[in-house]
């Protein structure tokens, strides 16, 4: 990285030239603040490859495998906790995220047709929630009050349409020419039919980004299934990774079967970081599709307004 | 329509209304309607209860901590990434330090574990062969610096974003008429850059300070047994172990709606005093 690179490329006539004491500031800090975050995925990623001999040596860590191993990947795979766990993770990820894009599609739809019957009322109902979102206890009560309490139900519904999601689609609906719509209803389409053959074609991208968004969220929560599921067999990934942050199952994430029996060797840290690589893997594959559209402003509009 | 709708009447109206039961002495087989009515019983004997108080101070505590020492560090993150020329780097950087706001926090605390814990990258490569450089997780007195470094790594980077919007729609041309009157780098930041921020830097201070009753209750259920409830009780987890796992269900809910009636007179009150001072505000 040359010193030249760091300065704008066009940089204006009535602007000074960079001083060298500045852009190796500059360029230190970019530096700092790339390795602070980069540095723990990577002792976790080092540590769930390294072999159990080596991270029994450091006591818990590497930050180089001296041999690149699946032992405790393979040791995940043998054992059926996790499996069942991301198996969880993965449906309630795709139905939730399924049911919430639908909701929210549809809602912010009528919401943005001029003339819908009660639309300002139900606005003004929903942002009402910005300011007084309903708590945990009453939520806990609602939901066991249904009956919905140890079913995967629990998981989504109580969070199904996200405020924020519906005001930023229902902007960009609004944002699509009226003439559209117009032209349509005299060929004799219904609303249905307007909504999936004009407004969904055009609003790939803000659906993709509010998709992608719930389903991070419902791949990151952790919360609800500590909240409403009792039996910890039906746990997602990631409240099953929380009895290893919390330090309650003796920094065990899972137990190992055989590992004990066979006297081999075995470093828990090495089980325990190659989950937290699992359950970070899939954000790290949508990442880039979340940033591609990022760019294109659909939500920084949003933000602003 | 409809199932978003039926949502919204359930899951949060419905629930809302669950709050009476703050007023009344909750028994989960009679029912919230059928459940008898004690008036502010259940606040006196919220307010009688250390624990609320320590909890409520230690909330008040880390978002003030936040306040002063996150805050800033977006702003600051956004100017540096502003001052870079539109290319490569920029982006790589952007996408960099966003990544973490996609990370769950048990992620987050688990990588955190796994550099600074007792048996931790740092403490293995820094502190020797037995030696324990840095004594963290558990110890009461780190608590509050490492929920705000936790924080600033995990969302310093995203919060750059609106920060970000703001630099982009400064007008060029009054740098260029700052630098023509003889205003250097220094005083064209000051003049410019910093007053041209201001409406976002205090519409995020009022939802902040609107916002100082609650302090990343995920980040804090996580670690919260580990560091003990003297000092990393806040009012959220309060509210959760108290009504959810001792099912002292009226006090929680007192917990809560005191924690919302005081979040929204702050925002009202923080709203108004922008207006006082001729700023936007979040709302008018």
């Amino acid at each position: 990285m040359s010193i030249t690179a760091l300065t704008r490329s066009e940089r204006p006539a009535w602007k000074e030239k960079p001083k060298l004491p500045t852009q190796a500031a500059k360029g230190l800090a970019l530096i700092v603040t790339v390795v602070a975050v980069v540095v723990p995925f990577w002792v976790v990623i080092a540590t769930s490859f390294a072999p159990d001999q080596q991270v029994i040596e450091n006591g818990g860590y590497a930050v180089w495998p001296k041999e690149w191993t699946f032992t405790a990947y393979e040791r995940i795979f043998d054992q059926g906790q996790v499996t069942d766990s991301l198996m969880v993770s993965i449906g309630i990820t795709l139905a939730g995220t399924l049911f919430s894009l639908a909701s929210t599609v549809m809602l912010a739809y009528a919401l943005a047709r001029p003339g819908v019957v009660g639309g300002r009322p139900v606005m003004v109902m929903i942002l009402f929630t910005f300011l007084f979102p309903a708590g945990m206890i009453p939520s806990f009560l609602v939901v066991n009050s249904l009956g919905l309490r140890n079913t995967y139900w629990a998981l989504f519904l109580p969070v199904l349409v996200n405020a924020f999601n519906l005001v930023v689609m229902r902007g960009f609906f609004q944002g699509i020419p009226g003439e559209l719509f117009e032209s349509a209803k005299l060929d004799g389409a219904g609303e249905l039919r307007i909504l999936w053959t004009i407004v969904l074609p055009l609003s790939k991208a803000v659906i993709a980004v509010v998709g992608l968004f719930y389903a991070v969220g419902y791949w990151n929560d952790f919360f609800r299934a500590l909240l409403y599921l009792d039996d910890s067999s039906k746990w997602p990934l990631q409240t099953l990774m929380r009895t290893y942050v919390t330090g309650l199952n003796n920094n065990k994430l899972i137990d190992v079967q055989g590992a004990a029996a066979e006297q081999v060797h075995y470093a828990p840290q090495t089980v325990n970081m190659a989950v937290v690589v699992l359950a970070t893997v899939p954000i790290l594959l949508v990442y880039p599709f979340i940033q591609r559209y990022f760019t294109k402003g659909v939500l920084t509009g949003a933000i602003k307004s | 329509m409809a199932p978003g709708v039926l949502y919204f009447l359930v899951f949060q109206y419905l629930a809302l209304f669950g709050n009476a039961i703050a007023f009344k002495n909750y028994m989960p087989f009679v029912g919230v309607w059928e459940s008898e009515w004690v008036g502010f019983a259940n606040f006196q004997a919220l307010f009688s209860e250390p624990a609320f108080w320590q909890a409520a101070l230690n909330t008040v505590v880390l978002s003030l901590l936040q306040l002063v020492f996150y805050f800033p560090v977006p702003l600051a993150l956004a100017l540096l990434l502003h001052s870079l020329m539109q290319g490569r780097l920029r982006k790589f950087v952007q996408s960099v330090v966003y990544l973490p706001h996609f990370i769950s926090w048990v992620i987050v605390v688990a990588l955190f574990q796994q550099v600074l814990g007792a048996d931790g990258a740092v403490n293995g490569l820094l502190g020797g062969s037995d030696g324990h450089l840095l004594d963290i997780f558990g110890n009461p007195d780190a608590f509050r610096p490492l929920m705000v470094v936790e924080l600033i790594w995990k969302e310093c980077g995203w919060g750059t974003i609106i920060f970000l919007a703001a630099l982009h729609n400064v007008d060029e041309g009054l740098y260029e008429a700052a630098a023509l009157d003889g205003a250097g780098p220094w005083r064209r930041f000051w003049h410019v850059t910093l007053p041209s921020l201001r409406a976002v830097i205090i519409l995020l201070l009022i939802l902040r300070l609107g916002d100082i009753l609650s302090v990343g209750f995920e980040q804090i259920l996580l670690q919260r047994d580990m560091f003990g409830p003297d000092v990393a009780e806040v009012i959220d987890t309060y509210v959760y172990h108290h009504g959810i796992r001792d099912q002292n269900w009226g006090i929680a809910a007192a917990a809560a709606l005191f924690k919302g009636v005081i979040g929204a007179m702050l925002v009202f009150s923080t709203n108004k005093i922008a207006h006082r001072m001729g700023e936007q505000g979040v709302y008018r």
